[in-house]
């Protein structure tokens, strides 16, 4: 029987965390993905998991010994947020292309400067070209689930990268939610035992990681790099139905929300999408077509399941909660408009909102005016602004 | 076992030759001599910042290094080896370990003295079962010679150039053997590969089989960024220590100081300098008070070490 609980975003992490066992973790405390580590250094005071848990001096020494952990041979794993995120970047590069499948909670805060403790995305979307697969988490439950599920794929042979599970911080990371926790054995059977083929710990079959790889083959390594991202989608489809078999919870690369009589779509990532659902049960009573797409997998991209199901819309929403500083548009705008045009479809009229930065509350009216937005562009057929800002001071 | 240099030198190679580091650098002869004080039994880890050594030793799809090797960044192999050390205490705690494995990590002055400090700091703090080897050549060697904090003062660097106004670095240079000394940590050394080794191999394996975290400091010249002639490696290096420009020394628990050579002569540093091309402007005339400056710093610093020793 699963077991029903009440937990935050943060400690369904670090229960799922607890579950899988991993040989190491080595995390830096950073507002608000600390309580991760914390919860978690007292499953290793308890003697209730094997983990070495190292205690780094800095997010850069986190990410760089779970490189040299997970290069030894053992599943590594940490947690961070924001400035931790950015002073690991140098090595998320690294750590990706060594083919190193760590995992890591990133819990989405703010990036200074100025210093802001709250959530937005510009964390973990500033390292979405890092080579890490991303999944984005809208709930406690879909951030444990996720959790349960990154290490079958960060380790799948087709794909050996690392993994990263995004969720809200403060939002989901603080909040307590009903949660429905998988048995310990059954989540110890399904994650399995981790047999790397090549490891450093290896006296039989020593190896060397990290080369200097110049221009005869830095290429061939970066294009087998890219492959695997491109096999990652399967695996993630493959895994998260072996999931649904086991827990009945269905994850697919986006979640569709009343999308089927729906006109227009609002895309959002996370928490906020859970605002929207709210929001677009009253429209949808009140004749309005507005439906929602919440991407879960945004590395690799869904290029063509997500162009697939927008294609029918007559306006689209594409909600960021992120500014790009480019004068263009938000990281998921570039991607969908993108996706959209290189599949020729130029159907869907399509407008941009950046929204909630700083962790500028989201309220029910913001996603509202927006949904009145998108149905207003889909009813005149005309976009009077492309790239827009919801909540913020003008 | 007393120390043999016969019976030393006939142990397995573990750097194979045929690696890109320049001929008369000392860098790859500290590695060869701390990697024959391993047991040939036990399997090595071994870190590599990036560097001369790391760019020279493992180009793929080469590698010199019949252990197993990783190379990550430049500032990190301190966190990187101590999260492999941490992978293999879980494994041994799970008893899939059936052998023993020793912990190495290599990085120049540039990697440990500079951008590396904190990752050194935080491995040696943390306790973990590794030896860090500091291969000092005094100066970035990899990028060009530009100055690092562990350059001597006046050295004439790209970065510190001996210019008309400006005569080569300006500051003294740090003493990273003390910093790390005062972590309190087992076993902290300085060497330098000089005459049969001895004294470099000794601590290797003592700081290779001492329990918990050890730190080696090991003077390497560079031909390059010296500019002296290749074959003069062993003859310089053995100036640096016998002018105590260099001290061999060590610290065992950050308390007990021994220094475990004594210069019979100690001979002026200007011996050192003028054998080097980097200092050739502090012996042009007008200049004397820079020779005058270091000799009384390192006068005064290897007082201090006598002191610390209690043989002052």
């Amino acid at each position: 029987m699963a077991i029903r609980e009440r937990l935050s975003g943060n400690e369904a992490t670090a229960v799922a965390m607890k579950q899988i066992n991993p040989g190491v973790v080595a995390a830096f405390p950073i507002t608000p993905s600390t309580e991760v580590p914390q919860y978690f250094s007292s499953f290793v005071a308890d003697g209730v998991v094997d983990t070495e848990f190292v205690a780094v001096e800095s997010e850069h020494s986190a990410m760089s010994a779970c490189i040299g952990a997970q290069a030894a041979g053992v599943r590594a794993m940490t947690a961070t947020s924001a400035n931790g995120l950015a002073l690991m970047w140098e090595l998320l590069y690294i750590a990706s292309g060594s083919r190193l499948p760590i995992v890591m909670a990133c819990i989405n805060r703010a990036l200074s400067g100025p210093i802001n403790i709250h959530n937005d995305h510009s964390d973990s979307m500033g390292a979405r070209d890092s080579g890490w697969i991303q999944i984005y988490s809208e709930t406690n439950q879909e951030a444990y689930d996720n959790m349960l599920m990154a290490h079958r794929i960060a380790e799948h042979k087709d794909v050996l990268l690392p993994v990263m599970v995004c969720q809200d911080g403060f939002i989901t990371s603080h909040a307590i939610e009903n949660i429905e926790l998988v048995e310990d054995d059954k989540v110890k059977a399904f994650v399995g035992e981790y047999n790397p083929e090549f490891y450093l710990l290896n006296k039989e079959n020593p190896i060397a990681v990290g080369p200097l790889d110049l221009q005869a083959h830095y290429f061939e390594h970066q294009r087998q790099q890219a492959e695997a991202m491109k096999n990652a989608k399967k695996v993630i489809l493959e895994v998260s139905d072996e999931f649904e078999k086991m827990t009945g919870r269905k994850y697919g690369l986006f979640e569709e929300y009343n999308t089927k009589d729906a006109d227009v779509c609002v895309v959002v990532l996370n928490s906020t999408a859970g605002t929207a659902k709210y929001v677009v049960d009253q429209l949808n009573e009140q004749g309005k077509k507005v439906g929602i797409i919440k991407p879960r997998v945004y590395r690799p991209f869904p290029v063509d399941e997500i162009v697939d199901a927008l294609a029918k819309f007559k306006a689209i929403a594409i909600m960021d909660k992120t500014d790009s500083f480019n004068a263009a548009g938000g990281p998921l705008f570039s991607d969908i408009t993108s996706a959209m045009y290189a599949k020729g479809v130029f159907g869907p009229k399509v407008i941009n909102f950046t929204y909630g930065l700083g962790g500028r509350d989201v309220k029910a009216e913001d996603v509202e005016a927006v949904c009145n937005e998108v149905l207003k562009v889909a009813e005149t057929e005309k976009v009077e602004s492309v790239y827009n800002y919801i909540g913020v001071r003008e | 076992m007393a120390y043999n240099f016969k019976e030393a030198v006939k142990k397995p190679e573990r750097l194979a030759g045929g690696h890109r580091m320049c001929a008369g650098c000392g860098a790859p002869i500290v590695a060869r001599q701390v990697l024959r004080a391993l047991k040939p039994e036990d399997h090595a880890v071994i870190g590599g910042a990036t560097g001369c050594m790391e760019v020279s030793t493992f180009l793929y799809p080469y590698t010199s290094w019949k252990d197993s090797f990783i190379h990550n960044a430049f500032e990190n192999v301190g966190a990187t080896v101590s999260g492999a050390e941490a992978a293999y205490k879980v494994l041994k705690k799970q008893g899939k370990m059936e052998y023993d494995t020793k912990f190495i990590a290599f990085g120049g002055d540039g990697g440990t003295y500079d951008i590396g400090l904190q990752s050194l700091s935080g491995a040696m703090e943390r306790g973990h079962d590794m030896v860090y080897v500091c291969y000092d050549n005094g100066a970035y060697m990899n990028t060009g010679i530009q100055r690092s904090s562990g350059t001597p003062k006046y050295a004439d660097t790209t970065t510190s150039p001996a210019g008309k106004v400006v005569p080569g670095k300006q500051q003294w240079r740090k003493d990273l053997t003390e910093v790390v000394a005062n972590h309190f940590i087992p076993y902290v050394a300085q060497t330098a590969p000089m005459g049969n080794m001895k004294d470099l191999y000794e601590k290797a394996e003592k700081a290779i089989y001492t329990p918990g975290p050890a730190f080696m400091n090991v003077l390497a010249a560079c031909p390059r960024g010296w500019r002296y002639d290749t074959p003069d490696l062993m003859e310089i290096t053995k100036l640096a220590v016998d002018s105590c420009y260099w001290p061999l020394y060590e610290v065992i628990n950050g308390r007990e100081y021994n220094i475990t050579y004594m210069p019979k002569n100690k001979i002026p540093v200007a011996d050192f300098l003028k054998a080097q091309g980097r200092f050739k402007h502090v012996f042009k005339k007008g200049n004397e008070y820079m020779i005058e400056e270091i000799q009384k710093e390192v006068d005064s610093r290897w007082e201090n070490l006598l002191k610390l020793a209690g043989q002052a």
